[in-house]
């Protein structure tokens, strides 16, 4: 199924400055599968200011649908076709 | 997805609240964000009618949502403001260059007024020139003495009364902590004011009207308002900005977001041991007449070590170079240590 993705923030930096992206997955992907798969397909450069463990580093807000992730399941909430997930850094200077 | 409703009017909720915990929706979101600015303003007394006000812009989230919610109450409540923007320009290729078109653009969006002071028109210098010549090491405390005076500065160019500043709530905790494990008690009182000023009226006061407002809801209201803002990292600090304590922090709000506010409070009723805290006599610098507490300002020591080629000698070892007992040179070394990460927190 097809998910749309955006970074901001400063967060589009790690991957190629790709504000948006259009990505296929698997049926069931949660939030933590996808942030892996993007680890894995698009990031470019310090993972460590992606992710820390197995979920989007402290500081990074996720949004699915113009929700807070942590209103949903947060990295356990399963995505859903054209879903669009959205993240921003809140760690590049203001 | 499945919809919780926000707590205040029953819609679709789209955000937890970090320092309440509760689910509010978008539009109830911009009521309680702006609302809660405007509390701290008028709780405070940071201003008074008919002031001039200089608001900080970098071109960042901060000062982005600052400047547009300044506009916004200035205009709903009638403060009888006269807003001004000030923005400095370092003088960095691909950096500041870039966030100064996001502040040109909020200039146009609100109809503020808008001051850029460059490094380069006030000490001779751009950043990058100074790399150049000194290198990437300790070029951000350059930057860092250069700024504060710069905003000083302009504020005196623009003759506003005060200056706004966009530090946040997570901001302030972060300088807390920073200042309890460094034990600079008379710091630690300082940073949590909300307006900070000296008692000879030296500087311009600085206020900050984001002093309990979460770095979450900054940047979910630029999110959610569509602010346009400009986030890359200075070239020349990656990641400076990051330091343990702002870890720790984010840490910590994982998994207690409310101990960032619990952080400022516990600050705020701190009974320090005045006796203790060693009061620095502020005078003026013989060359440029800023405030110092030294002979000659940091700013004028580090310009005459750029303009004689000796930077590096100039600020990290003239002081040793008299005949001082290597004590108390030590401890000049810790305080200008100690000093580096604080110009770090001090930038906006
Ligand atoms: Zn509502
Ligand atoms: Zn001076």
């Amino acid at each position: 199924m097809k998910v749309k993705v955006e970074f901001s923030g400063g967060l589009e930096l790690l991957f190629d400055k790709a504000t948006r992206l259009t990505v296929d997955v698997d049926e069931k992907t949660t939030i933590k599968d996808l942030i892996a798969y993007l680890k894995q397909n698009h990031l470019k450069e310090k993972p460590e200011l992606f992710m820390s463990g197995d979920s989007v580093r402290p500081g990074i807000l996720v949004l699915v649908n113009d929700v807070d992730w942590e209103l949903l399941d947060g990295a356990d909430y399963k995505v859903e076709p054209n879903d669009n997930v959205v993240f921003i850094s809140t760690l590049h200077g203001g | 997805m499945n919809g919780k409703s926000c707590v205040r009017c029953g819609n679709k909720a789209q955000l937890k609240r970090p320092k309440t915990g509760e689910l509010i929706c978008k539009e109830c979101f911009f009521v309680v964000f702006e609302t809660e600015v405007h509390e701290t303003i008028t709780s405070s007394n940071l201003f008074s009618r008919g002031e001039r006000v200089a608001i900080a812009a970098s071109g960042g989230k901060d000062s982005t949502v600052l400047a547009h919610i300044m506009k916004v109450l200035n205009d709903r409540h009638d403060y009888g403001l006269e807003l001004f923007l000030l923005s400095i320009d370092e003088g960095i290729t691909g950096y500041r260059d870039d966030s100064l078109e996001s502040v040109k653009r909020n200039k146009e969006e609100y109809q503020l007024p808008l001051e850029i002071v460059s490094y380069e028109q006030l000490y001779g210098w751009t950043m990058d020139a100074i790399v150049a010549q000194i290198g990437m090491k300790n070029n951000c405390t350059f930057c860092g003495v250069f700024r504060r005076q710069a905003l000083d500065r302009g504020c005196e160019l623009l003759k506003v009364d005060k200056m706004v500043t966009g530090h946040n709530a997570d901001d302030v905790a972060e300088t807390v902590l920073m200042n309890v494990l460094r034990g600079d008690i008379a710091r630690l009182q300082r940073c949590v004011a909300i307006v900070t000023h000296d008692e000879s009226g030296g500087y311009i006061p600085r206020a900050k009207p984001f002093k309990y407002t979460y770095e979450k809801e900054i940047v979910m209201y630029a999110y959610f308002k569509k602010l346009d803002y400009f986030s890359t990292e200075c070239i020349y600090s990656p990641n400076a900005y990051r330091g343990f304590a702002r870890e720790l922090i984010k840490d910590l709000e994982r998994v207690r977001p409310q101990c960032i506010v619990d952080i400022i409070r516990s600050a705020e009723t701190f009974q320090f041991d005045t006796v203790n805290i060693r009061k620095q006599v502020i005078s003026r610098c013989e060359k440029c007449a800023y405030i110092s507490s030294q002979k000659i300002c940091r700013a004028c020591v580090f310009l005459e070590g750029l303009n004689s080629g000796k930077a590096k000698l100039s600020v990290f070892e003239s002081e040793g170079k008299t005949q001082k007992s290597k004590a108390r040179r030590v401890e000049e070394e810790e305080k200008v240590e100690r000093s580096k990460v604080s110009i770090l927190n001090a930038d906006w």
